[in-house]
């Protein structure tokens, strides 16, 4: 029985909503087991969450509306992007809307505004955290590309959908330009998305905080709705992982048993990215913000070594 | 029929004539003359625009042979869907601009005359149309000329200081030695067709109608992409534009760097594409190569300003590099006869050309609301502009996300679409071009993310926070026709964003007579609202789907999750808990640019200084620390320095030739007599 | 094992191969370098004896099995043992800092990519497109053995060379003879020990192994 694309898309959109804060209490738990200590409930993030929502707003009284506009704007991005990645199936109504080009500017746009809030109120920390984020997004973004080329030569295409479909269909998984663009994806990632050994998600110690710095001014419902971003943030880019390198399981079209199979086949992706997630985190310190030139210069060169290996080796 | 292209275009410039015309009897009222003037400039423009537009739409060429000119040797002139386009980017932006002028220019009232400011700038106009509209290389090269003394003068508008005598002299050396080098590529062109015997091959046509042997039309080659990118602000040939763009008056910097340095990229795209139009690939991989230098290099340049106007100047000069990656790109396409790619890349490069326009423009304007508002350009002194400039923040930070390639705005199509034939490349049938251009794609991402970086920096610092300067006076909000000009130009940058298929489709005819592609049938193969360049199943973006889309979920997020007004309380800054916050503690544009200097600092010559002098309590803590940042630009002691040395020395040389005595210049006067005799 | 999957591996290998030049080029720590010569070998062990499956060469398997004791096991604890002896600081500097280094490999890699385009024309072996591989590799040992200030730095550049001969000679004419392999193993044991006499030699004369040190060497006018 065939659903309908839209009821897909929705059930997609809801899926990202509930399933992302549970992502990031999975990555706790984990983190909490490797290192001997009892961690915190799976839904702990929705607690936090909701406790957010019920709290006050307070604004600081020279914010002006850029700052308040943030949350909402970032979180609006974060849904949509949501919509465009194919996460239950390859066949969304929103998937021509943009690319893989333009997913990364989406959350550019997104990153841009928290920037500015963060300059918003008039303090150091604020100015610092925007100044250090612009350096690392300017850092990571040539690195992408050319992960993005890299996956865009064997998918034959730069939608999001049709690399999946391309890469599902493809007999061998071992081929060099992947796993190298698998390997600079990985490590964009953690840049992206504020994780040791870039930025410490947990600190608040001024000389560390990168993101925290940004939104150190928020409070309330505006403080839920940018974590509850991050959050998706997190999500989205193991989602495209997952449909760029291992797309198998997502379904070509919306068949309800093939998409309950989907969800199940995604759940169980997701907890082995967080088990690499925590290795990943365990194993390495943070690094000195210009040791951060060298870590994304490295993610730049297995990408374009993956590049190369299309054209030389294939 | 009646009305015709060039009927409208003679109407733009009879408007144009009659604004010089009224001057000489306007001049004594000077706020009459200012609303007359730029007002008509305004309509002069728009007419200019129209011309344009209904010549590139229709794909109608029109030539004229006009009765003045040399002996001998008229004027040709000529209206086709190259001029066209050109055109509509021209006026487009000096209608936007005039009615910025019309509030911007009161201004000047009471400090200075602005006659001669209305004037230039009506010649300014009428130059850079001409050198669209010219058929021949002695008109070209008459309007060119005309263009670049009008600008002259309007950069020495405010002529009372000495840096800016000296700006405007290094703009007048530069512009001078690249319009040189087009006479002399004009004259390899012209002189091809006639074996250097004659003159009448001067005209377009007849250059077109040649056939040039290899060696030649690479000489021409380099000779026009020398001249026209000292015009355009190419890295090398880039030392003039953060000198002059920033002391002109902001009307007249908006329009130089929207629209003047784009007169040079219609020149490069004329002569390349249409006067020579065969080609190898080694030229479209100059280009190319030059482009990305600038567009990196310009970025990091603007990334280490503070003042404000110079950054936006440098940031031209990144911009231009984009165009010149999309024109190289299209040459490298079209030497391997691939002619849907090479009309993907051109169209790229020519849309990108109007965006610039758009919001380079628009950030001008903003800039001089700011610059008129606190008279003060150094972005240091600035701050919590917002507050009271609410709406030139907003018109600005809409130019500022453009700039940065963010959707849904125009910046973001058009680099979408270099990207595009970026990531098309391996179609060429080079290997080492295969390898090769994927890493130039890297460094436009690189590109793009520093101009985002910086335009955080420039907004944030500029209108976020609190101020930090010591301003006496109060701070006003900008004028309506000011804010006007700077709202028509901000939905310009919006249309252009959400409507690309309509833009294209228009841009086809163009593509089609240049390189011989078209994409506008593929580019909406799945309808107006999808932008599909190529295949649907090979990339695609929406941009109506995507404004609507983020549209739609702030709002729905916002009426379901807002705090309800109760619920919010002012409070001071929280900080950490400090709460003595001076304006002085927040972060400055020097540090904001911090981490970037120290990464790409190897790039410039830097010299930083901290000293602390002992202070008179205690050891440990000091009263004042002095902070001394010295960022120079290494092409000056490289390349500009070594020149300005020769050329001194060489006019001592030359120099000694002018004794002063009588006897010795009688001397000359016989030996030049004596020697014309023998040799007659 | 079909010829298909075979030849995959293969080409995985040479990639494998390729970063791990990258790696040396750019890698700072001393321990971090021995480990990544000593994985270079493992992988070109390994895809000597896919060669050697693919080509019906069955020396080739004696090649392979070679390498695996002298590059992987052999050379790598002879030069641990040296640095512990000659209390080695663990850092290495280089002449240019890393991302130029990295910038400069990139081009070396392009380029030689650009050199072998005539071989992928005319050879017929499946191991062909690895060749680009196997230049770039000697490129990159090379470049490592220049942009180095260190001697123990500059044999493994020797050695990381040689190992991207070996790989040339087995993508391009599926392995050297026998006798010519075993001649050139034992001359690498024997270079092995002679650079270690030498890095005693300098290290009592100079008290360092940085090789700018043995600037002081040349006649002062």
């Amino acid at each position: 029985m065939n659903i309908d694309p839209l009821i897909v898309e929705i059930l997609q959109i809801a899926v990202l909503l509930i399933v992302a804060p549970v992502f990031t209490g999975w990555i706790k738990m984990v983190k909490c087991w490797f290192q001997g200590r009892t961690s915190p409930s799976l839904f702990q993030p929705w607690r936090d969450i909701v406790k957010l929502f019920s709290k006050d707003v307070t604004l600081a009284e020279n914010a002006s509306w850029i700052f308040r506009f943030t949350p909402y704007l970032v979180f609006g991005i974060s849904v949509m992007a949501g919509g465009i990645i194919p996460i239950l199936s390859m066949d969304l109504p929103l998937s021509a809307m943009a690319d893989v080009i333009a997913l990364v500017a989406l959350f550019s746009i997104a990153r841009f505004f928290t920037a500015l809030a963060g300059m918003d109120i008039g303090t150091a920390f604020g100015g610092m955290g925007a100044s250090r984020e612009m350096t690392i997004a300017s850092l990571a973004e040539p690195a992408m590309l050319m992960a993005v080329f890299a996956v865009s030569l064997v998918g034959k295409s730069t939608s999001v959908s049709q690399m999946a479909i391309v890469i599902s269909q493809g007999h061998s998984l071992l081929r060099p330009s992947l796993v190298f663009a698998l390997l600079a994806f990985i490590l964009i990632t953690l840049a992206e998305t504020g994780r040791v050994p870039v930025d410490n998600p947990a600190t608040h110690l001024e000389l560390t905080m990168i993101h925290e710095a940004m939104i150190l001014e928020y409070s309330g419902r505006h403080l839920a709705l940018i974590e509850w971003a991050s959050m998706m943030k997190l999500f989205l880019f193991a989602v495209l992982g997952i449909a760029s390198f291992v797309p198998w399981g997502i379904p070509r079209n919306g068949e309800l048993l093939s998409v309950a199979v989907a969800l199940l086949v995604l759940l169980f992706k997701l907890a082995g990215i967080g088990v690499v997630l925590v290795l990943i985190e365990t194993g390495l310190a943070k690094m000195r913000i210009f040791r951060i030139t060298e870590f994304l210069g490295s993610a730049f060169l297995f990408a374009t070594i993956g590049m190369m290996s299309y054209f030389m080796l294939e | 029929m009646l009305l015709s292209p060039i009927n409208v275009i003679s109407s733009s410039f009879a408007v144009l004539l009659l604004i010089l015309a009224l001057t000489p009897f306007l001049r004594l009222n000077q706020r009459l003359l200012i609303n007359v003037g730029f007002f008509l400039a305004a309509i002069a423009s728009f007419f200019a625009a129209v011309a344009g537009f209904w010549s590139l739409v229709n794909g109608m060429t029109t030539q004229v042979i006009l009765p003045i000119g040399l002996p001998d040797l008229p004027f040709h002139l000529r209206i086709d869907l190259l001029s066209g386009y050109f055109l509509v980017v021209v006026g487009l932006l000096a209608f936007f601009v005039s009615i910025y002028s019309i509030g911007y220019v009161k201004g000047f009232l009471g400090q200075r005359s602005v006659t001669h400011l209305v004037v230039f700038y009506v010649l300014f106009l009428a130059g850079m149309v001409l050198v669209v509209l010219a058929d021949d290389a002695l008109f070209f090269l008459i309007a060119w000329e005309m263009m670049a003394a009008s600008s002259y003068f309007l950069v020495l508008y405010e002529d009372e200081r000495v840096e800016n005598r000296r700006a405007a002299f290094l703009y007048l050396v530069v512009a001078h030695v690249g319009a040189i080098a087009i006479l002399l590529s004009f004259g390899v062109l012209a002189g091809l067709t006639t074996g250097f015997s004659g003159f009448q091959n001067y005209t377009f046509d007849a250059m077109r109608a040649a056939h040039l042997p290899p060696e030649l039309a690479t000489l021409a080659f380099l000779l026009a992409f020398f001249g026209f990118s000292a015009k355009a602000g190419v890295i090398p040939l880039h030392i003039w534009l953060p000198e002059a763009h920033p002391v002109a008056p902001s009307n007249v910097s908006a329009l130089m760097s929207g629209v003047m340095l784009k007169t040079a990229i219609y020149g490069i795209v004329r002569v390349v594409f249409d006067l020579i139009r065969v080609f190898p690939w080694w030229w479209g991989a100059l280009v190319l190569v030059f482009g990305l230098v600038s567009a990196v290099m310009g970025v990091l340049y603007a990334l280490m300003q503070h003042d404000l106007k110079r950054l936006l100047a440098y940031h031209s000069v990144e911009n231009i590099g984009i165009i010149l990656i999309g024109i190289g790109l299209s040459m490298i396409f079209t030497s391997f006869n691939m002619s849907l790619l090479a009309a993907l890349a051109l169209i790229a490069g020519l849309y990108h050309t109007l965006n610039h326009a758009m919001f380079k423009g628009l950030l001008f304007m903003g800039a001089g609301s700011v610059l008129n508002a606190t008279h003060e350009r150094n972005m240091e002194e600035m701050g919590g502009l917002i507050r009271f400039m609410p709406w030139t923040a907003v018109l600005f930070l809409i130019g500022c996300i453009s700039i940065s390639a963010l959707p849904p705005f125009n910046g973001f199509v058009s680099e979408w679409l270099t990207y595009q034939a970026f990531l098309l490349s391996p179609a060429l049938p080079s290997p080492l071009l295969n390898l090769m251009i994927p890493l130039g794609a890297a460094l436009l991402a690189l590109t793009s993310a520093l101009a985002a970086a910086c335009f955080v920096k420039a907004f944030g610092v500029t209108f976020l926070g609190n101020h930090r300067g010591h301003h006496g006076g109060h701070i006003h909000e900008a004028g309506w026709s000011m804010r006007l000009g700077m709202l028509l130009a901000a939905l310009a940058c919006l249309g252009l964003g959400i409507f690309p298929t309509y833009m294209i489709g228009w841009m086809d005819p163009l593509a089609e007579k240049l390189v011989g592609g078209k994409i506008a049938a593929s580019a909406s193969g799945l309808g107006w609202m999808w932008l599909t360049p190529i295949a649907a199943e090979r990339a695609s973006y929406s941009a109506p789907l995507a404004f609507i889309g983020i549209l739609t979920v702030v709002v729905v997020t916002y009426l379901l999750l807002h705090a309800r007004p109760g619920a919010i309380r002012r409070a001071p800054l929280w900080n950490c808990g400090f709460e003595k916050v001076t304006s002085r503690m927040q972060y400055t544009a020097t540090s904001f640019a911090m981490p970037l200097r120290r990464i790409f600092g190897f790039l410039f010559s830097i010299k930083e200084h901290v000293r602390q002098p002992p202070s008179a309590s205690h050891p440990a803590f000091p009263d004042r620390i002095h902070y001394h940042l010295r960022v120079r630009d290494r092409f000056w002691t490289w390349m500009y320095q070594p020149v300005i040395d020769a050329s001194f020395w060489l006019s001592r040389r030359i120099g000694r030739m002018q004794q002063g005595r009588i006897q010795i210049y009688l001397i000359y006067s016989f030996v030049t007599i004596l020697v014309l005799l023998i040799f007659s | 094992m079909n010829v298909q999957l075979a030849s995959h591996l293969n080409s995985l290998l040479a990639s494998f191969i390729l970063l791990t030049a990258f790696g040396l080029v750019v890698q700072r720590r001393m321990n971090a370098l021995l480990h990544l010569f000593a994985w270079q070998g493992f992988f070109l062990a390994v895809s000597t004896a896919i060669v050697g499956y693919l080509g019906g060469a069955h020396d080739l398997y004696i090649s392979s099995i070679l390498t695996l004791a002298i590059k992987v096991a052999l050379l790598p604890y002879i030069l641990h043992r040296l640095i512990i002896k000659l209390k080695i600081h663990k850092e290495v500097e280089t002449v240019v800092n890393i991302p130029a280094t990295m910038l400069m490999g990139i081009v070396l890699v392009i380029f030689s990519y650009h050199l072998t385009a005539p071989i992928r024309e005319l050879s017929t072996l499946v191991t062909r497109s690895t060749l680009a591989v196997a230049l770039a590799t000697v490129m990159l040992g090379f470049l490592m053995m220049i942009t180095r200030k260190h001697a123990v730095t500059q044999i493994i550049g020797f050695l990381a060379m040689e190992n991207g001969l070996l790989f040339a000679a087995t993508s391009a004419t599926y392995g050297m003879p026998l006798v010519v392999e075993l001649g050139v193993a034992l001359d690498l044991l024997i270079a092995a020990f002679i650079f270690g006499m030498f890095f005693f030699h300098i290290s009592t004369t100079f008290d360092s192994l940085d090789v700018d040190q043995m600037a002081r060497l040349k006649e002062e006018d």
